[in-house]
Order: C-alpha cells, then sequence, then structure tokens
C-alpha cells in the first residue's frame, strides 16, 4: 500500500516557480558584484598575432581586462576530459590542451579570448569595442569526413588526420560472414545534424571568494555541481576542495549542455579570486550559441544483412563523429560506448560491428545532448530497418515483430546478452509494440492511408521501437571502458528531532521534479506526510558527494541510493521502537508510520521515535543518539528502458510542408513513482525529438561561420506545430535496483526522431522516395521529391 | 546620464533614474529585483520576459525603461492575490505545466494575456497564442492543458 508512489502526485517546486520566486543563477546579486564580458573569436581557425588592451582597460568602469596569457602566468590549466577512448591500435586517445582562454591560435567561432571586467554589463560590453585584437585566418575544416582527409587544415598539431581516436565494437569477422550469408543487403548512408541544445535558461556563473577565510564560491546552471568542484579544484585550478563550494541553485533546463565544465566557471572563479570582489556572467543567447556544447553531428553509413523472410542477420556501421574543436567533458564516450553499444536494439541481429571515427573540426565542441549517442543509434536502426521492411514489401510492424529480442524479466529469465557488450536488464519489447498499435488503431491508420492516397494525400506512418541504456552506471565497468569518474550516487537522510525529514541528495534537478518524487518515496517509507519532506539538491556544502544529474540516473541511481539511506533509517529506529515498546524487534511490526507490538493496539509512532533519538533519555544502551543515515548506491547495470513510438504526418507534396497528425507512444521505465512528472518528461522529449526531424540545425559555412547562431535561424520547436501526444505504458521493473526504476528522462528524444523520419518517407513512398535527411524542411522534402521522380 | 521614471508595478509606484540605455526587463529584474521576469534571448524571440504593460502582453526585452514611463506593469510576481494563487497558476500547478519553470512566467503572462482578450479559446487558439513563447521541456501539451484550465476556471 502506497500513499504517494504511483501517483500523480502535484509538484511542490511549482510553488516557487510560478510565482516568480524561483532562484535562478542569474538572479543573484551579491554585494560588491561586477560583470564579465567575455570577448569570442570570430575565427574558427586563426592565428591570435596581438591584443591590445590599453584602451580597453581604461574605459569607464573597467576594472580588469584579461587574457589567456595572463590566466596562463596564474598556472590555470586547461580544462579536463573526463572519458578517454584510446585508438584501436592501442594508441592513447588524442587530448590536445583545451584552454580557457585561447593564447597562441584560436580553433572555433566563440572560444574566448579575453575578459573584460567592469562595473555594469553594458560598460563590460562597452569595453569591449575598445579592445584590438589581431589576428590571422588560417583555413578551417567543419566536416569530420572532409577533416580526415589529406592536406585537411589541422585542427591540433599533434593530431593527425585530425583524429582524436578510431574506435571499433563487436565482431567484425563474424559480420563480414553474415553478410556473405544474405539473400540482401539494405544500405543507407545518413546524417545525424549537430544540434544546439538550448535549454531556455542561458547558462550563468558567478565567481565569489572571501579572502578573510580562502573560501571560494562557484554559482553556477550546472547539471553536476560537485563534479564541477572536483575538475575546477584537481585539474584546472589547484584549489583546496574542502574551501570550495559550487552551488547549482533552480538550473532552467539542461538536456546536457550543463553537465559539462566551462571555461566560463573557471573565468569567474579565477577573476573574483584575483579582483577579491563577485564577477558574475551571463550568456547572451547568440554566445549560448557559439559557446553551448553541441550535440550529435554524425555522418553513418549503414548496412543490414538479411534473409528474404525479413531475418536480420548482420549489422555493419561505420560513422564519422564531429568532436568540435576540443574535447569536453564526456565527448569521447558519447559516440562510442553511449551510441555503438547500443546498436543491437530490440533486435536479435545475431552480428554487429561498428567503427567510429572521434574527429576535431574548427566548430564548437560537441558532447551529450538529451539522449547523447542513443537516438543516433535508434535513428540509423529504426531507419535501416523501415528501408529493409520496405525492399521486402512487408509492413513495418511485422518485420520488427519477426526480430524482437523475445521478453525475459531478469530474474526467472537470465538478461540478453547483447553482441556489443551490453547485458539488458529486463525487456518485453512485442508487448511495447502490441500495446501501441493497439491503442493507435495502426490498422485503421492504414487503411485511412489508402484512401487518402486515392485523393491525392499523403500520410505516413512512423514506427520506431527503441531500447536505451540509463541509470548510469557501474563505477567499475565505465572505469574499464575509459571514464575518469566513479557514477555512483549519494543521499544523506536527516530526521529531525520533530520527525520532519531532511533529504541531501547528490543527484541535480532542472525540471525533472525530484523535490516531489523523492519526497514521494520519503513519505511513503517512513510513513509520514509528504509535507513533512524536503529534499536538498544542488549545494555541495550541504549534499554528500554525487555525480548529478543526466543519463536519465536520478531515480535508478540516486533514487536507490537513497531508499538505502532510509533502510539504514529505519533499521535504527526500529531498535529505538522496541526498547520504547519493550518488546523485541522481532515481534515489531512497521506500517503507515508506527511501530506495533504484532496482534495488539500498542505503538509508537515515527515522530516519537525520532524525538527519542535525540532526547536519548530512555534509550537503547548500545546506540548512537541521532537519526541520520547516509548511502552510496552504485548500481549492479546500466537500466534499459524501451518502448514502440508511432508518429502519423501529412506531406504536402507541392510544397513539401510536412504536419505532424497525431503521435502515440507506450514507453517502459519500469516501475514509475509520479505519472504526472514521467508524462511530461515523456512529452517535453517527443518535441525535441521532432524538433531534430523538422526543424533544428545547427548549420557551419565552409569557413567555420555558424550559420544559424540565434533564434531567428535557428528553427525552435514551437506550441502550435504540434497535436495533443498520446501516451501509455508498461510496466518491466528493473530487476537490480530496489525500486525497479529504469529511467524516463530521454526516451522521447530518442524515439520521436526515427519516428517522424520513418513517417515522412512512409508517406512519399508512392514518389519512390527512401529518405530525406534531417531536417526535414520543405526544401528538402520537395527536393526529395523531385529528385526522385526525375529518377523514376 | 540617468533619465527620470515612474511606473507602476504590480499596484505599486516606483520612481527611478534610468540609463537611457536600459531594458525594460534588466529594470524590472536588477532595479526593482523583480527576478520572476526572465531573459532567454538577445531576439525577441523566447518569451521569457513577456509582461502586461497598459494592458496588454509585451516581451520586456524589446522595450527601453523609458519607454515604460508612466505605464502601469503586470508581473509574474502580481498575479498572487492574498495569498490566493490566480488560477492560471494554479492551472500550471495542476496540469504539471512546467518543468524547470524557467519560461513560466513568461508563458503564465501569455496566457493571462490570451484569456483576457478570449476568455474560453480553442485548443488551436491557445497553441497560436504560445507562438512566441519557447518551452524547452514540457512540450507545450501540459501548457496548453494549464490554459484550458484556467479558462474553465475563470469562467465559472
Ligand atoms: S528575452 Fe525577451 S523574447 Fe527572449
Ligand atoms: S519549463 Fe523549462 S523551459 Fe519551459
Amino acid at each position: 500500500m502506497t500513499t504517494y508512489v504511483g501517483k500523480p502526485v502535484r509538484r511542490v517546486e511549482d510553488h516557487r516557480f510560478i510565482t516568480g520566486r524561483g532562484r535562478y543563477v542569474d538572479d543573484i546579486k551579491l554585494p560588491g558584484m561586477v560583470y564579465a564580458y567575455i570577448v569570442r573569436s570570430p575565427y574558427a581557425h586563426a592565428k591570435i598575432l596581438s591584443i591590445d588592451t590599453s584602451q580597453a582597460s581604461t574605459a569607464p568602469g573597467v576594472i580588469a581586462v584579461l587574457t589567456g596569457k595572463d590566466l596562463e602566468a596564474d598556472g590555470i590549466g586547461g580544462l579536463p576530459c573526463g572519458w578517454q577512448v584510446n585508438f584501436r591500435d592501442g594508441t592513447q586517445m588524442k587530448e590536445p590542451r583545451h584552454p580557457v582562454i585561447a593564447v597562441d591560435k584560436v580553433r572555433h567561432v566563440g572560444e574566448p579570448v579575453a575578459v573584460i571586467i567592469a562595473e555594469t554589463r553594458e560598460q563590460a560590453k562597452d569595453a569591449a569595442e575598445l579592445l584590438t585584437i589581431e589576428y590571422e585566418e588560417l583555413p578551417a575544416v567543419v566536416d569530420p569526413q572532409k577533416a580526415v582527409e589529406d592536406g585537411a587544415p589541422l585542427v591540433h598539431d599533434d593530431a593527425p588526420r585530425n583524429l582524436a581516436f578510431d574506435w571499433e565494437i563487436g565482431d567484425k569477422a563474424k559480420t563480414e560472414a553474415a553478410f556473405q550469408e544474405a539473400d540482401r543487403i539494405v544500405e543507407l548512408e545518413l546524417e545525424n545534424q549537430r544540434l544546439v541544445p538550448n535549454a531556455i535558461e542561458p547558462r550563468a556563473a558567478i565567481g565569489d571568494y572571501n579572502p578573510g577565510t580562502d573560501h571560494t564560491t562557484l554559482y553556477t546552471t550546472s547539471q553536476n555541481p560537485h563534479l564541477i568542484r572536483l575538475l575546477l579544484c584537481a585539474f584546472v585550478m589547484g584549489l583546496p576542495e574542502h574551501k570550495v563550494r559550487v552551488v547549482s541553485p533552480d538550473v532552467g533546463g539542461g538536456f546536457g549542455s550543463k553537465i559539462f565544465h566551462y571555461n566560463e566557471e573557471v573565468i569567474v572563479t579565477w577573476a573574483a579570486r584575483k579582483l577579491k570582489r563577485p564577477v558574475k556572467w551571463t550568456a547572451e543567447r547568440s554566445e549560448s550559441f557559439l559557446s553551448d556544447r553541441h550535440g550529435r553531428d554524425h555522418r553513418t553509413k549503414v548496412q543490414l544483412a538479411l534473409k528474404n523472410d525479413g531475418t536480420f542477420l548482420g549489422l555493419k556501421v561505420r560513422t564519422y563523429a564531429n568532436l568540435g574543436a576540443y574535447l569536453s567533458t564526456f565527448a569521447p564516450a558519447i559516440p562510442t560506448y553511449l551510441y555503438g553499444t547500443l546498436l543491437q536494439g530490440v533486435y536479435t541481429t545475431p552480428a554487429i560491428y561498428c567503427e567510429v571515427y572521434g574527429v576535431f573540426t574548427h566548430t564548437v565542441p560537441v558532447d551529450a545532448y538529451r539522449g547523447a549517442g542513443r537516438p543516433e543509434a535508434t535513428y540509423l536502426l529504426e531507419r535501416i530497418v523501415d528501408l529493409a521492411a520496405r525492399e521486402l514489401n512487408m509492413d513495418p510492424a511485422d518485420i520488427r515483430k519477426k526480430n524482437f529480442i523475445p521478453p525475459f524479466d531478469g530474474i526467472e529469465q537470465p538478461g540478453y546478452q547483447t553482441q556489443v557488450a551490453l547485458q539488458y536488464d529486463s525487456g518485453n519489447y512485442e508487448a511495447a509494440l502490441n500495446r501501441l498499435l493497439e491503442m493507435a488503431n495502426y490498422s485503421e491508420w492504414r487503411r485511412k492511408q489508402q484512401e487518402l492516397r486515392s485523393q491525392g494525400r499523403y500520410i505516413g506512418l512512423g514506427l520506431a521501437t527503441y531500447i536505451e541504456a540509463c541509470g548510469i552506471a557501474p563505477s567499475a565497468v565505465v572505469g574499464a571502458l575509459g571514464a575518469r569518474a566513479g557514477l555512483y550516487d549519494s543521499a544523506t537522510v536527516r530526521v529531525h528531532p520533530t520527525g520532519k525529514v531532511s533529504v541531501y541528495v547528490g543527484v541535480h534537478a532542472h525540471g525533472q521534479g525530484h523535490e516531489t518524487t523523492f519526497a514521494q518515496i520519503v513519505a511513503d517509507k517512513l510513513g509520514i506526510a509528504l509535507e513533512d519532506v524536503e529534499i536538498v539538491h544542488g549545494d555541495t556544502a550541504e549534499i554528500p558527494f554525487g555525480m548529478g544529474t543526466y543519463g536519465s540516473r536520478s531515480l535508478a541511481v540516486g533514487g536507490s541510493a537513497m531508499v538505502r539511506a532510509l533502510d539504514k533509517i529505519l533499521e535504527k529506529a526500529t531498535k529505538i521502537a522496541a526498547h520504547l515498546l519493550e518488546a523485541p524487534e522481532s515481534d515489531l511490526e512497521f506500517r503507515e508510520g508506527r511501530w506495533y507490538v504484532k496482534g495488539t493496539e500498542k505503538s509508537i509512532s515515527f515522530p516519537e521515535v525520532a524525538l527519542a533519538a535525540y532526547v536519548p533519555h530512555n534509550y537503547p544502551p548500545d546506540l548512537e543518539p541521532g537519526l541520520e543515515a547516509e548511502s552510496f548506491y552504485d548500481p549492479k547495470n546500466f537500466t534499459f528502458p524501451f518502448g514502440a513510438h508511432l508518429a502519423i504526418v501529412e506531406v504536402d507534396p507541392e510544397t513539401g510542408e510536412v504536419k505532424l497528425l497525431d503521435y502515440y507512444a507506450v514507453d517502459d521505465f519500469g516501475n514509475i513513482v509520479n505519472p504526472l512528472v514521467v508524462e511530461g518528461q515523456v512529452h517535453g522529449g517527443i518535441v525535441q525529438g521532432v524538433g531534430q526531424a523538422l526543424y533544428e540545425e545547427a548549420r557551419y559555412d565552409e569557413n567555420g561561420q555558424l550559420l544559424t547562431g540565434t533564434f531567428l535561424e535557428y528553427a525552435m520547436p514551437r506550441a502550435d506545430e504540434f497535436p495533443m501526444f498520446k501516451v501509455d505504458h508498461t510496466v518491466t521493473p528493473c530487476p537490480h535496483n530496489p525500486l525497479g526504476a529504469k529511467g524516463a528522462g530521454e526516451t522521447g528524444t530518442i524515439a520521436a526522431t526515427a519516428a517522424v523520419a520513418n513517417a515522412v518517407a512512409d508517406a512519399l513512398q508512392p514518389f519512390g522516395v527512401k529518405h530525406v535527411p534531417m531536417p526535414m524542411t520543405p526544401q528538402r522534402v520537395w527536393t526529395a521529391i523531385q529528385a526522385s521522380q526525375q529518377v523514376s | 546620464m540617468g533619465v527620470p521614471i515612474k511606473v507602476t508595478v504590480n499596484g505599486r509606484q516606483y520612481e527611478a533614474e534610468v540609463d537611457p540605455r536600459m531594458l525594460l526587463v534588466h529594470f524590472l529584474r536588477d532595479v526593482l529585483d523583480l527576478t520572476g521576469t526572465h531573459v532567454g534571448c538577445d531576439t525577441s524571440s523566447c518569451g521569457a520576459c513577456t509582461v502586461i504593460l497598459n494592458g496588454k502582453a509585451v516581451k520586456s526585452c524589446t522595450l527601453l525603461a523609458v519607454q515604460a514611463d508612466g505605464a502601469e506593469i503586470l508581473t509574474v510576481e502580481g498575479l498572487e492575490q492574498n495569498g490566493k494563487l490566480h488560477p492560471i497558476q494554479e492551472g500550471f500547478r495542476e496540469e504539471h505545466g512546467l518543468q524547470c519553470g524557467f519560461c513560466t512566467p513568461g508563458m503564465i503572462m501569455t496566457a493571462y494575456d490570451l484569456l483576457q482578450r478570449n476568455p474560453n479559446p480553442s485548443e488551436a487558439e491557445i497553441r497560436h497564442a504560445l507562438e512566441g513563447n519557447f518551452c524547452r521541456c514540457t512540450g507545450y501539451q501540459n501548457i496548453v492543458k494549464a490554459i484550458q484550465y484556467a479558462a474553465a476556471k475563470m469562467s465559472s
């Protein structure tokens, strides 16, 4: 029996946001605070010949003009990369220095070149006009396939062919053999275009230093404050970690882009210590476009070998992954261990081989963006599966069913060992697809499609059945794969003398609703009211060391840590209760917040026990006073949510316009704590996924200028482009964590892009169009129709 | 050189001297400390800065503070009356119309403007009204529902 878990409890954090009382970094004002403006490179590749700061330094209000040389003179290091992926032949990953502020060369438009600090934002910006920087422009390369060609401009002299690493997974010989035996091979070259995450809150950071205590505080828009503190102290600035506090207060969306350790975090911290005044920097949106880490950007060739009855025999994938100019915090992991390992999908494909080239280019660094690697894997898999179905004249639903991994719960039946390293925890893929087909009335849509075609209207049905790896991650496993961090998480449960409870968690919420969902679990577990629980996150001075939130890990990893800590609380509290009730522990029963002596009405409440723990007058002799427990939880495996989505689109062949008519999603996240919150995650993910399919693209010209560098050129999805989505769930619990939860943060983005791409291709089948590159803008769709008309 | 302005914000009168270049949104946030109104872009695209000025929704990043001289302004902080949430605020909570909350004040003020002009909007009219407001978290669906909730509540 639960009072809260599983119910659509309204969010407790909402009150501050809907009344305008959220506290985001840019809302913070500290006494004596000054403002940093960052002068950024207008060139993609250039030598910095000279920087003349004399005029800017004397401009009104200016306190300091700082350059990369000043930073180096103060001994500040480069930004570290948190994941090492070596070359196939064992050569170490190329890891060129990632300067906080460029010193002699710039390598992407937007790279910091100088910092102006002034009394006001406007003064700092005005003074930037007075800074004279002499550059010598050099040739640039932006396309990862061109970057590996002989003679391409080098981003880093010590990375030949612009390769950071090349990587492979799977069994090459076995896969080649499978291709020999196949009845047919279906292939596709595709691009998973570069995206800009665009959380609506621009990044911001404030450095604050107290020379009296030598304490440094960094307020930053981060998804993982402890990780930032560790990197800042141990690798970049050499600060004493115990005197540094990192605070991520309310954060306005992250989607991965606020995981990484950014240049500006170092800049404000360094400047605040140097100037002994708080220093604030807030990105303007155009700066966000040029400095937030981008996502995706793959060029891929995929081949699927299969039998004529639709059975998959082998899959081959080759990808050029654009990493941008420098290795961002988790960049190497995204196109490798979060991508190649997902190519099994939900299918029994017996042989898989994937090779990936990680390539430097003169562009903004690329790192995790919602889904991170898994949307890229799903997009290519689901596209090639649909193409195969079309060639064999099978319905896309049928070819999927033919190849699904049979159901397994991970308890009675073991986990599923893939060809690409992972072992899935539990899954029932056909059940999710069947539920989807039924909910959407798929066969009726197929009938309608035929009917409309005869009237000259083209609707398309696009399926995507996906798997993702969440609950990141077992530390030893990721350590063996190159991670330079552990990926456990933590929680401290502090019961106060009145029985109210504060829980300090290592994960971070920036929209996910932990203050509610985690409190639901606590309240049920301790049998107390939701309002008697507070979840605290985001401040390293308060919370235990945690790894933050990304990869849909909060509930599966952080939530599990919290459950463990709650178990410890209950264990100790039961000892106290037994003493007070004068009964052996084995005679007690805990329900709805009270311990009962079994078979009697004799009982004691949770607050009474809490009080006894702090006023231990009548108390078990060998027990310590107090009621507080901490737990660090390292997951045993990843978790593997899965599901099936269906997009229905209509394409106007005259204009190329695509309209999303309907959208259905059935996801399996394991056990669900709050369906309202989970559905919200699904909705948001779908819109982001559709955004990639239809609208969004970070496009560079050949000189490395970002052509889509504001909201005027970069098309964000808008409210009037969407129908009401219909979402449902199946529930296949995770067998290896105490909550049975798998994670729900990214699935929408993973499935929706592929579903919409498949729907558009399906709509255009009568025109012979096999594939439309993303984003499928009216122009691209129209061009694809024209091109295939000319061929036929 | 400061220019003197007088404005009424959430029913309270303010007099201040402002830099003639100062945007209204910075005046609200930095001078009046009303940080509920947010800044999400520099191209007047995102709507995070939406407030009600003389009865109409405006993007406060597109106006100078001096242009607001003499105006009456309502921001998200002024909606709650005597500790009671406005039905739109209630709708956002009930229908889970927000996640990170950053777009929310702008969304709420845009909804306020819409419901004032059109107390009983259709789904399409709501979606159309939200065209100039970006949300990266919610997928808009529950924002639409939140506004429908408020419309129903306000007309009952
Ligand atoms: S901040 Fe005003 S529209 Fe974006
Ligand atoms: S709730 Fe985060 S941007 Fe809308």
